[in-house]
């Protein structure tokens, strides 16, 4: 080749390829997706429907509880504190304001649960199933064959995904508070924001992971993805603080462990102790304290972006002996 | 100095479908004769030259997408190497994705909801290609393919031959110094065609150091645009000259061409001493039959309409002509294109 042709490869270079992969591809994402102006009701109000069902089951406890305390009778002329009869308007004030303060914190576990829903989906269904789907419409084939490293490519799609969906979880978020009432107190917004990125990247990172198998799998992946949807709502504690699962004997433990494996798990439980108050549900419900839970957070973030790096070039190199990143064509 | 693309006993072998499910239609006697591993490449070895225009003509099937495919570093070969720009497919495939880009026909690829124009930058990004160089180049790409006027159209909104003409784009927007071009004008209108073809050619033509490798199975096309032509068929390379060579192959023999009404009973003619190979296409809507006959010499010619009317068929039209490309094929391996 000639002289002139010679192209670069030093690190400023290769740092710029990539940075520019990563804004190329999350583009599509961010832009594309939002020139649907539908998403607002399918991807923000239709979820409070989802929310709403949980929030009136819990609001419909409260109102029970409330109902036993303030029910005046003979033998318990201030109603019913637990077990035994309020002693006096004080005690029976004390059980009022702690029932209101529970439903309030089931509630606000939903809402955040239901936010952190639309990052789960994403992950699920855009970010481990897109390389599957970009084989499909032929884009895989000219990803692979351009110089820009493939973690790039992939970290597009969940700065895309991640930006994408924030948006709407934001919308959910607010919808949910305005709808219901929730009240948030928010001591740590740093630690807040620490969590709540950390607990991005672990989830993008498992999404990351995901997406180089579902390239091997094809097809079959997108049972995987139908299995991983309902069966993690419940395991990961999307609707409910997870350490009430984890005290349920037998059962419950082995459950709880498993959903801890997805970062939506300890994530939503570090941002509902933050949001709420670790003194929330008596402090008898978190599974960890919020630091341990960063610190796992950052583990699996780091872990999952490993695997998925390895796992892409790996199955990559498979890919191509087996002609699977072109058979679409072929 | 290195070939800008060299290959040396490329093979590459597809495994075909699993043996459990070969079992399963051996059993049942379905489809046996496409189950086992497909040979798509046989031992090929091309040397491309920098700044050459060079084509891959075969029928469908024969190889030409999957040796583009390896030399794109998307697949690897069974045996044998290949080297792009000096580099190794296999061993070294980064420098060669920096130099290289491939568009093919019928491409489906990018995002309905973006603009062509936003198409071709998000790919333009993949390559490093700063923005703002980016979207000059798009501009003025743009203009050149007629494309000005859909530059902001949602890429679902575009037709078949607005949409290869945003893929060619795509791959000339990198400025590449070797283009993988894989039927790049299969399906469009004639008028598209000619743009992308008229583009191709001066792109090679008026820089140094650009290669484009085109693989097609339109042979005017090849002989058209093309500094050599390899023939392939069934993954092997049966010739490869200048189309004048490759013409000038056959010249001692003589090509005829026969419209008929449609004929069945075509057996005997490739017993018949003094022809070398023959070719027949059915035109179904006219009921006729279009024969092409490379001949020793003008001897046959009257065996072979006696042969023809002995059936009860009408000769429509009758032509001695100059060989083509198609010619050359026929030649070589007993059959035409179609």
């Amino acid at each position: 080749m000639k002289a002139g042709t010679v192209r670069r490869t030093d690190f400023r270079y290769r740092l710029g390829l990539n940075l520019r992969a990563v804004v190329g591809r999350s583009y599509p994402r961010i832009v594309g997706a939002n020139r649907e102006p539908s998403w607002i009701f399918f991807e923000a109000l239709l979820p409070l429907l989802g929310i709403a069902a949980y929030v009136f089951i819990y609001q419909f406890f409260g109102n029970q509880a409330i109902a036993v305390i303030t029910q005046s009778t003979a033998t318990a002329p201030w109603g019913m504190c637990g077990k035994h009869a309020c002693a006096d308007a004080g005690e029976q004030a004390q059980y009022l304001a702690a029932v209101n303060a529970n439903t309030n914190a089931l509630v606000a576990s939903v809402v955040l649960g239901g936010t952190m829903v639309a990052f789960w989906l994403n992950v699920l269904w855009s970010m481990a199933s897109q390389l599957y789907w970009e084989k499909e419409i032929g884009n895989l084939q000219l990803y692979m064959m351009a110089p820009m490293n493939r973690m790039a490519l992939l970290g597009g799609m969940a700065v895309g995904g991640m930006v994408m969906t924030s948006m709407r979880a934001v919308s959910t978020l607010v919808a949910g508070v305005l709808v219901f009432g929730v009240i948030f107190q928010v001591a740590s917004p740093l630690l807040l924001l620490a969590v709540f990125f950390a607990t991005l990247v672990a989830l993008y990172g498992l999404g990351m992971m995901f997406a180089s198998l579902y390239l091997l799998w094809g097809r079959e992946a997108w049972n995987l993805s139908a299995l991983m949807e309902e069966p993690i709502f419940f395991s990961s504690g999307f609707y409910f603080p997870l350490g009430g699962l984890l005290r349920i004997p037998g059962w419950g433990p082995a459950i709880a462990i498993a959903g801890s494996f997805i970062p939506a798990s300890i994530g939503l439980d570090a941002l509902r102790q933050l949001t709420l108050g670790s003194t929330a549900f008596g402090g008898t419900l978190w599974i960890f304290d919020v630091t341990t839970e960063l610190e796992i957070l950052v583990v699996m973030a780091v872990l999952f972006l490993i695997l998925a790096r390895y796992c892409l070039a790996y199955l990559e190199t498979l890919a191509k002996r087996e002609g699977k990143l072109t058979s679409r064509h072929q | 100095m290195p070939y800008a693309v060299e290959t040396r006993d490329l093979t590459r072998i597809f495994a075909g479908k699993k043996k459990r499910r070969i079992r399963r239609k051996r059993a049942t006697g379905e489809g046996e004769d496409h189950l086992g591993p497909v040979t798509a490449l046989d031992e090929v070895s091309i040397q491309i030259r920098d700044g050459e225009l060079f084509g891959m003509l075969g029928p469908n099937g024969a190889g030409k997408t999957t040796l583009i495919k390896i030399l794109a570093t998307l697949l690897l070969p069974t045996s044998g190497q290949a080297f792009v720009a000096g580099h190794d497919v296999a061993k070294d495939p980064f420098p060669i994705r920096q130099r290289i880009n491939m568009v093919s026909g019928g491409e489906t690829s990018g995002y309905g909801l973006l603009t062509a124009r936003e198409n071709v930058w998000m790919f333009s990004q993949f390559y490093g290609v700063p923005s703002k160089v980016s979207k000059g180049r798009i501009d003025e790409l743009m203009h050149t393919f007629g494309l000005w006027d859909k530059r902001d159209a949602k890429v679902r909104m575009l037709s078949t031959g607005q949409r290869q003409k945003m893929n060619m784009i795509r791959g000339f927007v990198t400025d590449p110094d070797i283009l993988f071009l894989d039927e790049p004008t299969l399906g469009l209108d004639v008028n598209a065609a000619r743009v992308i073809r008229d583009y191709i050619t001066n792109w090679v033509r008026s820089q140094k150091g650009k290669t484009v490798l085109l693989t097609t199975h339109y042979m005017a096309e090849a002989d058209q645009m093309c500094d050599r032509i390899a023939i392939i068929d069934n993954g092997k390379i049966l010739a490869c000259d200048t189309p004048e060579n490759l013409k000038r192959m056959i010249r001692t023999e003589t090509t005829f061409r026969l419209e008929v009404d449609t004929i069945r009973d075509i057996a005997s003619f490739s017993s018949m001493e003094g022809v070398k190979n023959f070719s027949h296409t059915d035109d179904i809507s006219k009921n006729r039959t279009h024969l092409t006959f490379i001949l020793e010499d003008e001897g046959p010619v009257a065996e072979i309409l006696s042969a023809i009317t002995s059936q009860g068929k009408k000769v429509h039209s009758l032509q001695k002509s100059e060989p083509t490309l198609e010619d050359v094929f026929i030649s070589m391996v007993g059959r035409g294109f179609e």
